[in-house]
């Protein structure tokens, strides 16, 4: 062997080279960071659609602005029930942390209803402005505004399916540590899209009244 | 990578925590609070239309939503210094600058853009 | 039949979409379809169907996932070459006055999907293979953080691949470029199917890439060794570790970009249109904020596996190792800033150009040094000339001078006169296969005796390498020529005759090509042919340095009886200094995951999905979509997912090796 670079004082005790014990990795100990790295990821496809708008909220083709469409009332009411899902699912998180498996339920049930009510008000916002002609075809500042506010919608709505998923998964097997993991990664995925609405009704809604 | 360096160094080990932070009832009800307070007030501002100037009225409503933010971020999302060794933060820090490129970036290429090549975004807002 | 009907359930497919009027595709077709089912035939004589299946198909190791990874890369490399190989006889035959052999609706088709295939099916799974195969035996590991997802990853790739290959014989693929500028790729330009292969087919592969890239960094993140701290990791893995952080900052970028284009193409909205506001623009500044990122995925990898290389090869512990840490580091986050290089003369002031051209000059520094880094390592070691040294070699040549074009094109004045033309197309092509390619080959020859026990051929080996090399050098340095003169790139006919010794010197250099890449398969072949002869028993052919040569090779489902620990930054060369003696006895039942065939059932639902799109069958899509959701979902009610190995099995694996390691003693 030519060792040219001799790292190795001679003489000195050999050192510990493996773990006699086997140590486990326990199951799913990478999960919250993974899950945390794909919410990350995701923020990032807002933050093109977010891009998208910023450039091309403007170009209304002489078509509807946003003062012309936008109900700051109907926003301001979808915005407490996005919020108050919040607050509930973060109920739940603490009747989970007890082990109770019937409030968990319960708050997840709340929850879910306070999420239905948001997706059903987004879609009787985005029904009536394709009625009055405001179709996403009609302007990049609509193309633009259906596609930010609508992939929103479309995250909340895959929340709601795996919410329900997850609370007959908990029904039938009960608080157990895989069905924590799990109702965590959908607590950090819920307040995540809390964090994009508030980008959302901020630079789209309240900041689209003042142009 | 300065950042917590020490937690970063060594490789997880024998750790048995049960997942990310956990909230309690109090900070879930202060950051639904705060929130509420947070969300109230910049629709307020613009529906009652109390700031006449609407430079300041934009730059007051971002700043809501920017405290807005991070209030979820601490009391619902959970981000602190401690979880995951720090890499929780990081990776969270490294994604608002990546944000900060993607949107400042496309926003000052394509001004520039537009402002260097007809049809202005003055034009094109009246244009079929 | 009924049109309406027909139109419901084939949606706008027809007998037309068959290129059967294309003689061209159906020499290429019979030739595929004879190929092909030879090869099935063959697994079916040698009953091999169940092995493939249980052992490689449904596996999540990730050991035989790299392979399989790397084995799809190969095989679409033929394809991607295939390509190239045609534009260069089209460009020869076509710039002495002639139109060529191939029609103008055929060639863009081949230039298109020259470019997406070599970027996205060739070059992005060799990277991830390696790095599946290597990184975690490299840290200590006994899988990846998510074997399932790393599975689902693997063959969603496939299905975009699968996909982009169906274009071939069934419709027709995109005509607008590897990146689908619109307002090209708008559906008013381009009404067929060709641009929704290419949507299609990059958000499925997309998706695999984004989430093994969350896989690795947790692998790398949560699974190392005790000991391994951060700055202890061999450098492959810190490269692949940015490299990871670079695709899941930059892949979700893709998958916007081409989400707001299907928008435009299906549903007739306005991002990137030329009226009603929308502004093609928009499309190329999002595509590079994450196509300028993507050629550094590529890359750095590469410059990990030379930096592995180069030490074990020169037997020195890599010169400058933290700053070769940091210098990734910095290319990692430089990489975000220098986007717009690809569209200087597109319109921006002069601020936004020279910012971007100060920051594009800026990211050579530490490439620069890594450069240095290699050299000092080599400076007065023992180097021994074996086939990934040599490919080590060759890259820091060429490598060089494409750094120094590259340097040239970040000067935003001397871009207006070379963007778009031939000496852009062979610049990139001097760092990707002067980089990627040339460090993958390094790669497969380095570590091919990991994965399979025996080492690669090496006269063989050196064959492909002096073919590939000067066959690089044949085709490509005449296009700086001819993009100095100003030729621009795409062409299909070239109306100067005085350029066509020049075309004809670059379609040489592609022949050279071709039997660099024929004799890499016959080294293959070869090298199994003489497996005994071959064969290394020890695990560490090449007297390596890092914790991958610590195990049997190739290693077992477990990759170390007991895991390792790590004192020194080459931890298995420490290991030997120290007299390191491999535990007998006292095996311990194994924790492993359980191999399962829901990722591949998975994929298949979304080539089903991406084909109906494509063709707007509706019934299908929404009918594969819901399947996909409802595997995905059902996947989630297994709760069972991993089984120890019995002491007993780690104690008979590990007296083999006992006993191999002894016969060779």
């Amino acid at each position: 062997m030519t060792v040219l670079t001799d790292t190795a004082a001679p003489g000195t005790p050999a050192p510990v080279f493996y773990v006699a014990d086997e140590h486990e990795h326990p199951e799913g100990s990478s999960t919250y960071l993974g899950f945390w790295i794909y919410v990350m990821s995701d923020c990032l496809i807002f933050a093109c659609l977010f891009a998208a708008f910023g450039v091309l909220g403007g170009n209304y083709a002489a078509g509807p602005a946003p003062k012309d469409v936008f109900e700051l009332p109907i926003v301001a009411v979808n915005t407490a029930m996005l919020l108050l899902s919040s607050i509930t699912y973060g109920f739940a998180m603490l009747a989970m942390d007890r082990n109770k498996v019937g409030s968990t339920l319960g708050w997840l049930v709340v929850t879910a209803l306070f999420g239905a009510a948001f997706v059903g008000i987004e879609l009787h916002e985005f029904a009536g402005l394709i009625h009055e002609g405001a179709t996403p075809q009609r302007s990049a500042f609509l193309s633009s505004f259906f596609t930010l506010v609508g992939t929103h919608g479309l995250h909340v709505t895959s929340g709601l399916v795996w919410m329900v998923v997850l609370m007959v998964q908990v029904a039938t097997k009960g608080l157990i540590q895989a069905n924590k993991r799990r109702l965590l990664c959908l607590s950090m995925f819920w307040h995540f899209l809390d964090v994009v609405w508030i980008g959302v009704f901020t630079f789209v809604y309240l900041l689209g009244m003042l142009r | 990578m300065s950042l917590d360096a020490h937690a970063l160094e060594e490789p997880d080990h024998a750790h048995h925590d049960d997942g990310p932070p956990h909230g309690t009832l109090q900070s879930y009800l202060i950051g639904f609070g705060l929130s509420v307070v947070l969300t109230a007030i910049p629709f307020w501002l613009i529906m009652s239309g109390v700031i006449a100037n609407k430079a300041v009225a934009a730059v007051t409503v971002m700043a809501f939503a920017f405290v807005q933010i991070i209030v979820h971020v601490i009391y619902f999302l959970h981000v602190d210094f401690k979880s995951e060794r720090g890499w929780t933060i990081m990776t969270f820090l490294f994604t608002v600058i990546i944000l900060f490129i993607t949107l400042s970036g496309s926003l000052w290429v394509m001004y520039h853009l537009t402002s260097n090549m007809a049809p202005t975004t003055a034009v094109m807002r009246q244009m079929p | 039949m009924n049109p309406t009907l027909q139109k419901e359930i084939f949606g706008r497919l027809t007998l037309d979409a068959i290129p059967y009027h294309e003689p061209i595709l159906i020499v290429t077709f019979l030739g595929v379809a004879v190929g092909g089912l030879a090869v099935l035939g063959a697994i079916t004589y040698l009953r091999a169907w169940g092995y493939l299946w249980k052992d490689w198909f449904t596996s999540v190791d990730h050991k035989k996932i790299g392979v399989m990874y790397i084995v799809l890369a190969v095989v679409m490399l033929l394809r991607g070459f295939a390509d190239a190989l045609m534009m260069r006889m089209q460009q020869a035959l076509a710039s002495d006055g002639g139109q060529g052999y191939l029609p103008a609706h055929h060639y863009d088709q081949i230039f298109t999907a020259h470019g997406v295939i070599m970027i996205f099916f060739v070059a992005m799974p060799f990277v991830t293979g390696l790095i599946n195969l290597v990184m975690p035996l490299q840290i200590g590991a006994r899988d990846v953080s998510f074997p399932f997802l790393n599975s689902f990853s693997f063959w969603m790739t496939v299905a975009g691949a699968v996909l982009t290959m169906i274009s071939l014989f069934v419709g027709e693929y995109a005509r607008t470029g590897w990146l689908a500028y619109p307002p090209l790729s708008e559906a008013a330009y381009s009404a067929d199917a060709g641009v929704d292969y290419y949507i299609w087919g990059l958000q499925i592969a997309g998706i695999g890439t984004l989430l093994s890239g969350i896989n690795m960094i947790c692998t790398i993140v949560k699974l190392r060794a005790p000991g391994m701290t951060l700055m202890r990791m061999p450098v492959f893995t810190w490269t692949a570790l940015c490299t990871n952080i670079l695709i899941v900052a930059a892949f979700p970028v893709l998958t916007a970009v081409l989400a707001l284009l299907s928008l435009d193409r299906y549903l007739g909205f306005n991002f990137f249109s030329n009226d009603f506001g929308g502004n093609p623009m928009m499309y190329v500044n999002l595509i590079w904020i994450w196509g300028h990122p993507e050629v550094y995925i590529l890359i750095l990898p590469a410059f990990g596996v030379f930096s592995e290389v180069t030490a074990t090869f020169a037997g020195k512990s890599l010169f400058g190792y933290t700053s070769m840490v940091y210098a990734t580091l910095v290319i990692t986050i430089l990489s975000y800033l220098v986007w717009l290089h690809h569209f200087f003369t597109m319109g921006s002031g002069s601020s936004v150009n020279s910012f971007f051209g100060i920051t594009t000059m800026i990211i050579s520094i530490p490439t620069g040094a890594k450069m240095f880094n290699w050299l000092f390592t080599m400076y007065r070691g023992r180097i021994r000339f074996e086939v990934p040294m040599m490919w080590t070699i060759a890259f820091m040549l060429t490598f060089v001078l494409g750094g120094m074009t590259g340097v040239m094109l970040a000067v935003p004045p001397a871009d207006f006169v070379l963007h778009n033309s031939l000496f852009l197309i062979a610049h990139f092509h001097n760092v990707i296969i002067g980089g990627v390619l040339f460090g993958m080959f390094a790669g497969v020859n380095y570590w091919f005796p990991k994965a399979f026990g025996f080492k690669l051929d090496p006269f063989w080996g050196k064959m492909s390498f002096w073919f590939w090399v000067s066959g690089f050098y044949f085709a490509f340095m005449p296009l700086y020529v001819l993009g100095f003169m100003g030729v621009t790139r795409r062409l299909r006919v070239i109306d100067d005759p005085s350029l066509h010794i020049w075309f004809l010197i670059a379609a040489f250099g592609a022949v050279l090509i071709f039997i660099g890449i024929a004799s890499f398969l016959v080294q293959i072949a070869v090298s199994f042919k003489n497996r005994e002869a071959l064969a290394d028993t020890t695990g560490d052919p090449w007297n390596g340095r890092t914790l991958e040569w610590s195990t049997s090779s190739p290693p077992p489902a477990y990759n170390f009886a007991f895991t390792p620990v790590v004192h020194e930054i080459d931890a298995w060369w420490d290991m030997k200094q120290h007299g390191y003696v491999r535990p007998l006895t006292g095996f311990k039942p194994i924790h492993m995951p359980k191999n399962t065939a829901a990722g591949l059932i998975l994929a298949a639902f979304a080539t089903i999905f991406g084909f109906a799109m494509i063709w707007h069958i509706w019934w299908l899509a929404i009918g594969s979509f819901a399947a996909a959701i409802a595997t995905g979902i059902a996947h989630t009610f297994n709760y069972h997912r991993d089984f120890y190995i019995p002491a007993d099995d780690v104690a008979r694996t590990e007296s083999e090796r006992t006993q191999a390691l002894s016969a060779k003693a």
